[in-house]
């Protein structure tokens, strides 16, 4: 509030104080006689006000005093000063904002100066810090530190680039240059409408949320919009875009040769097997007897008697043609390798039990033959001198000899195999022991062993006699050795790249290996060739433990060979798959196989464990952990 | 920062090498290698001192600002350095067709950049001269009439156009927008942009060129002339209303010489040597429906409401030689009225349209896009006003054999070759499902047969077994066998087959697989998306059974 004019203030005796703190009383103030100023009666409610208000044609000039209190009206004059100052006018009517202005300098040149001050000395010499400045810009313009505005360039901005393409300007680097690859284009999924199948289930939907961001093979999840006006934008439009041009400039790029083959190419070309014939197709035969399984096998040279090994402690001989038991031989132990003397002449078997290897005359067939037998082994004359052997030959007892057991050649530590030579006066045993004293060779008829290596070369798994040369092979975890018997030398030794050599056969004719491993490969050497595998096969597939078997045969121009099928975890039976070698003059030999076997029962994890071929009929032989063994034709 | 502008500009790219450890100091991690002659390469770049003045012109601008020189800052704003790319697109794309196979990228972002707003992100002017580049580019595809393919996705707008041969595809962003990431690198894109722009310009110039166009772009006089009286007050700038009347396209562009109809004259036939006559005349056949799919249009006059996307509707329309307009206060360049008797299809995007007009059609845009694909006009019945929309299916989709097709797609190709759809849609159906169910039994063989040669062996097992434990033999009758011969004899190959596999090398073996499983899973695929069709079709029956039943009850 401002101190206003005397005159008002005649009632006013509380002085510029702020009203509201007489807000709530009937007075403000007192007067000299000390008697209370009552404010003028306000009791007009908002009937009365509107009245006066509708009434009252002064109404709208009429303020309230708040020093007072009291209604005033205002005058002419004030109403206008109002409405002047409202249009931002000066307050005094009489001023005038318009005079002209008059200059307290005139503009023209007089000829006399307006001060008497005599000038300055430097406004006529010329300014040093001018020239110092101006020399310092020609210095630098001197020296190229300033340049010159640039002249406009006035070349359009556009303008036809490809006028002249001339051919040497494409460079070796286009040509090695590698072109980004295009964006994929869109398919049905990604439409605003797309059909129904494309549209995600929720399934696919939380698994394409859980999926990594790089892994999704969709990037957005596909949706299904009524209409164009509902759809929204993409809020990974520019992500898109960046992640392009990322790619444009950090990628590196490759030229990647899409290998283009029909598979069906792939596959090599075999002969048919129907053109292979003959070779087993079906089972014939089963001979059941053992109750426990069967390790080994073996056949007679002529092909009539079948002899078979087992873990229940028995050797049971084998009519081939009828599955007729013919005889039980209780060995007292676990058979762990049998083998028939090849020679025909002598009917002999050989055991392997525990210790010990069995010299087994069955007495089947011609009586002329196994009484020869008998003579042969009788006629031997035992030396003057004793000679030191590392095995002990020993005599059957009665008992035995009326069993067929004629000699038994007593080992120190366990025999695992036991194998022929081709004119079946030798066999060769395998103790299983790490000293060099792992291969003992024997010779029958004069009942003498000896030890053939000074070192041991490693665990050895099998040993083979070559059917013609003297060749003797030794199969350890990794490696086959070939020993010349004759000149007592190595002459080869072949890289099996198996991890463990299970087990080893050669071809009759003595030029062809089988090495099968526990790693379900099939290594075959030629032995004429390297000592790498001329061929290495995987017939059970890259996964599988167990044992490769193998046997080989001749046929009429050509071998067959057969893998033993792997015992695997697996598989519901154990399978035998018959390779047929195919070998024809012109072509390179070639191992085809012709038919997956099946009839054995997996019994205690393992499937098939032997495998024979018949010396003379294409017939095939196998033993398995359930007990029986078959014949298939 | 420098060496990667210049990698961008220039596109050098790292490199893949053949011996990563031989390389890479023995570690096998992942680390990006270049090769070191395009290292050189870069070096040889004079834009390389262009950078540096560049930088230098910063340093001293900043110098001179914090002395508050201003004098100094203007000198130095007269001679703010400048560079160019031209060599550069020339280097890297040294004839016009190489320019034109790399388009792609540069479209689709220069698409983008002209969508951005004004503020912020990147300068106005880079925005201001994607988005001229990006009319100018529409502008010939119209007049040269070389869309081919449109397909709007979930992303944004696609389209494809042939272009010298070449085909040209882009994207193009639905117009809201954007908010923008944090995580993109800005920088990165507009120095991409900065060489598209370039790139698309030159481009342009040319392509104009090919047609006898004005380059930069005139709209035709006669239209201009036309346009001007209603628009001329609205517009206060000239130079802006330039632009915006360019980007209606909704007029002609201005020649160099006046069009003449001499330009039509069939073109001369050269029989290649080595091409028989079917060839000749099949080529001759896609020649014609080339022609017939680019007048697609011609002789329809459009009108399209307010809430129809109007920019991609006016150029389909325009690039297949359709008439086109809109609201005169929608965009400058409409051309007649709503009320024009002589409009005949209405492009609607509402569920209902309250004041019909007979005589035209009213559609949903999205038979603008489907008869584009489709090269024919379809019927309109199913793209009325708030009907269910048939399915939007991409025309980039060429299936092969073996691939799903979905079956509006099979309907499509029908009507393509000229059959009736609704007759045979039915027997189609029937014959759909046939296939598939064939399909499915041959695999169930496939992978029973190995079950079945089991069993059987085993069952012929028990029965000798069998025989051989009922010792007392009974003699019964014989039953005659009956086999199937076909079947044995597939038997017999699948398991030929299984055996030769076996004997495969373990590398061509790996690569068997991979192709096998490959194709196993293409098939795979392929028969849940038919599976899903059908128990989708089967829901919808049902349902419209029911609706049925409670309608009729």
């Amino acid at each position: 509030p401002l101190p206003s004019a005397p005159l008002q203030d005649i009632r006013n005796t509380v002085g510029n104080i702020p009203m509201e703190w007489y807000q709530d009383f009937p007075h403000i103030g007192y007067n000299l006689e000390g008697k209370k100023i009552y404010k003028p009666i306000r009791n007009k409610d908002e009937l009365d006000m509107f009245l006066e208000k509708m009434e009252n044609p002064d109404y709208w000039r009429t303020v309230q005093d708040k020093m007072t209190g009291a209604d005033i009206k205002l005058t002419d004059e004030q109403v206008d000063l109002v409405h002047r100052l409202q249009k931002g006018q000066f307050g005094d009517v009489h001023f005038n904002p318009y005079e002209p202005a008059v200059d307290f300098f005139t503009h023209e040149v007089m000829i006399h100066p307006v001060t008497n001050r005599p000038a300055d000395k430097r406004s006529f010499t010329p300014s040093l810090i001018e020239k110092e400045k101006v020399s310092k810009l020609v210095h630098a313009i001197k020296m190229g530190w300033i340049k010159p505005r640039k002249p406009k360039d006035d070349t359009p901005t556009y303008y036809d680039l490809w006028a002249h393409e001339d051919p040497n300007s494409v460079l070796g680097r286009h040509k090695m240059h590698v072109p980004a690859p295009k964006m994929k284009l869109p398919g049905h999924e990604e439409s605003y409408n797309p059909p129904p199948e494309y549209l995600l289930s929720e399934e696919e939907k939380l698994a394409w949320e859980q999926q990594e961001p790089a892994e999704r093979k969709l990037n957005f999840v596909p949706q299904q919009y009524r209409c164009l006006r509902a759809v929204p934008a993409y809020t990974r439009f520019i992500h898109e875009r960046f992640e392009r041009c990322l790619d444009l400039y950090l990628c590196p790029r490759q030229r990647k040769m899409r290998v283009n083959v029909d598979p069906e190419d792939l596959i090599p070309k075999l002969p048919k097997p129907r053109d292979l014939q003959p070779f087993p197709t079906t089972q014939a035969l089963v001979y059941r007897g053992h109750t426990s399984l069967v390790r080994c096998l073996s056949i007679s040279p002529s092909g009539q008697w079948l002899v078979s090994g087992s873990d229940d402690c028995t050797v049971r001989f084998w009519e081939v043609c009828t599955a007729r038991c013919m005889k039980t031989l209780p060995v007292g132990g676990v058979v762990k390798s049998i083998a028939w003397n090849p020679n025909p002449t002598v009917c002999l078997v050989a055991v392997c039990v525990e210790q010990s290897v069995l010299l087994v005359n069955p007495c089947l067939g011609d009586k002329l033959l196994y009484g020869a037998t008998d003579q042969l082994l009788e006629s031997y004359v035992a030396p003057e001198e004793e000679r030191v052997q590392p095995v002990q030959w020993v005599t059957a007892t009665m008992e035995e000899h009326s069993k067929g057991v004629r000699l038994v050649v007593q080992h120190s530590k366990a025999v695992k195999q036991v194998t022929w030579h081709g004119k079946g006066d030798y066999f060769a045993s395998v103790v299983s022991d790490n000293s060099n004293m792992q291969v003992l060779i024997h010779q029958t008829s004069k009942r003498w062993s000896q030890n053939p290596f000074r070192k041991s070369k490693g665990l050895v798994q099998c040993v083979l006699f070559h059917p013609i040369r003297p060749y003797f092979f030794v199969a350890t975890q990794r490696y086959v050795r070939v020993y010349n018997l004759l000149k007592q030398e190595l002459t080869k030794k072949l890289m099996t790249n198996c991890k463990w050599v299970s087990s080893m056969a050669i071809h009759p004719g003595g030029d062809n290996i089988i090495c099968g491993s526990y790693d379900s490969k099939l290594a075959w050497f030629d032995l004429d060739l390297s000592t790498r595998p001329y061929q290495l096969l995987r017939p059970g597939g890259a996964a599988g433990q167990g044992g490769c078997g193998a046997a080989l045969r001749v046929g009429v121009a050509a071998f067959v060979g057969v893998t033993l099928g792997v015992p695997r975890g697996g598989s519901p039976s154990p399978a035998l798959t018959c390779l047929l070698h195919h070998s024809d003059l012109l072509q390179n030999p070639l191992l085809v196989p012709v038919k997956v076997l099946k009839g054995h029962v997996m019994t205690l994890d393992l499937g098939v464990l032997d495998v024979l071929f018949h010396p003379t009929q294409p017939w095939v032989f196998s033993s398995g952990a359930d007990g029986t063994v078959r014949l298939y034709t | 920062a420098v060496t990667r502008r210049l990698c961008i500009l220039k596109g050098i790219y790292p490199h893949e090498p053949k011996h990563k450890k031989k390389v890479n100091k023995g570690s096998t991690a992942a680390r990006t290698f270049y090769l070191l002659k395009d290292i050189k390469f870069l070096l040889h770049e004079p834009i390389v001192n262009k950078f540096r003045e560049y930088k230098v012109f910063v340093r001293k601008l900043r110098k001179a600002y914090g002395k508050s020189e201003w004098s100094t800052v203007d000198r130095l704003k007269d001679n703010k350095p400048s560079y160019k790319l031209d060599h550069i697109v020339k280097e890297r794309y040294p004839t016009f067709i190489d320019a034109l196979r790399d388009l792609d990228d540069a479209l689709s972002m220069c698409f983008l950049f002209s969508t951005f707003p004004r503020t912020g992100k990147c300068h106005v002017q880079t925005i201001q001269l994607c988005r001229r580049l990006a009319v100018e580019f529409l502008n010939y595809v119209i007049a040269s009439r070389s869309l081919r393919k449109v397909f709007l996705s979930i992303k944004g707008i696609y389209y494809q156009a042939e272009v010298l041969g070449q085909p040209v595809t882009w994207i193009t962003p639905y117009t809201f927008a954007h908010d923008h990431p944090t995580d993109v690198d800005y920088r990165v894109m507009a120095t991409f942009t900065e060489f598209y722009t370039t790139l698309l310009g030159f481009v342009n110039f040319r392509l104009y060129h090919s047609l006898n166009l004005l380059y930069p772009p005139k709209i035709n006089s006669q239209a201009d002339v036309e346009l001007k009286p209603a628009e001329g007050k609205e517009y206060a700038m000239d130079s802006e209303s330039y632009l915006e009347k360019l980007s209606s396209l909704s007029a002609s562009l201005a020649r160099v010489v006046a069009p003449t109809h001499e330009d039509e004259v069939e073109m001369d036939e050269f029989p290649v040597e080595g091409e028989t006559a079917e060839q000749m005349d099949a080529r001759k056949k896609e020649q014609e429906a080339l022609e017939k799919h680019k007048k697609l249009f011609e002789g329809l006059r459009f009108f399209l409401n307010r809430e129809v996307p109007r920019e991609p509707l006016a150029f389909i329309i325009r690039c297949f030689g359709g008439q086109v307009s809109w609201d005169k206060s929608l965009c400058i360049g409409a051309t007649y009225d709503v009320s024009d008797p002589s409009i005949t299809h209405q492009i609607v995007d509402r569920p209902r349209v309250e004041q019909q007009v007979v005589g035209r059609y009213y559609l949903q845009p999205q038979w603008v896009f489907d008869s584009v694909n489709a090269k024919l006009c379809l019927p309109v019945a199913d793209y009325f006003p708030g009907m269910l929309l048939p399915p939007h299916l991409s025309p980039f989709v060429t299936e092969q054999e073996g691939d799903y097709i979905p079956p509006e797609k099979r309907k499509l190709l029908a009507m393509q070759r000229g059959e009736n759809p609704d007759e045979e849609s039915e027997e189609e159906e029937e014959e759909e499902e046939e296939d598939e169910n064939d399909k499915e039994e041959e695999e169930e063989e496939e992978d029973e047969s190995e079950k079945e040669e089991e069993m059987k062996l085993k069952k012929m097992e028990e029965q000798k077994t069998q025989s051989n434990k009922a010792l007392p033999v009974k003699v019964t009758a014989g039953k005659l066998r009956l086999e199937d011969k076909q079947r044995l004899e597939q038997e017999q190959q699948s398991e030929e087959k299984r055996l030769a596999i076996m004997m495969m090398k373990k590398r061509e073996k790996y690569l068997y697989k991979k192709i096998m499983f490959g194709k196993k899973r293409k098939v795979r695929e392929a028969n849940k998306l038919a599976a899903k069709r059908k128990a989708h079709d089967s829901a919808m029956k049902e349902e419209k059974k029911k609706s049925k039943k409670a309608r009729r009850s």
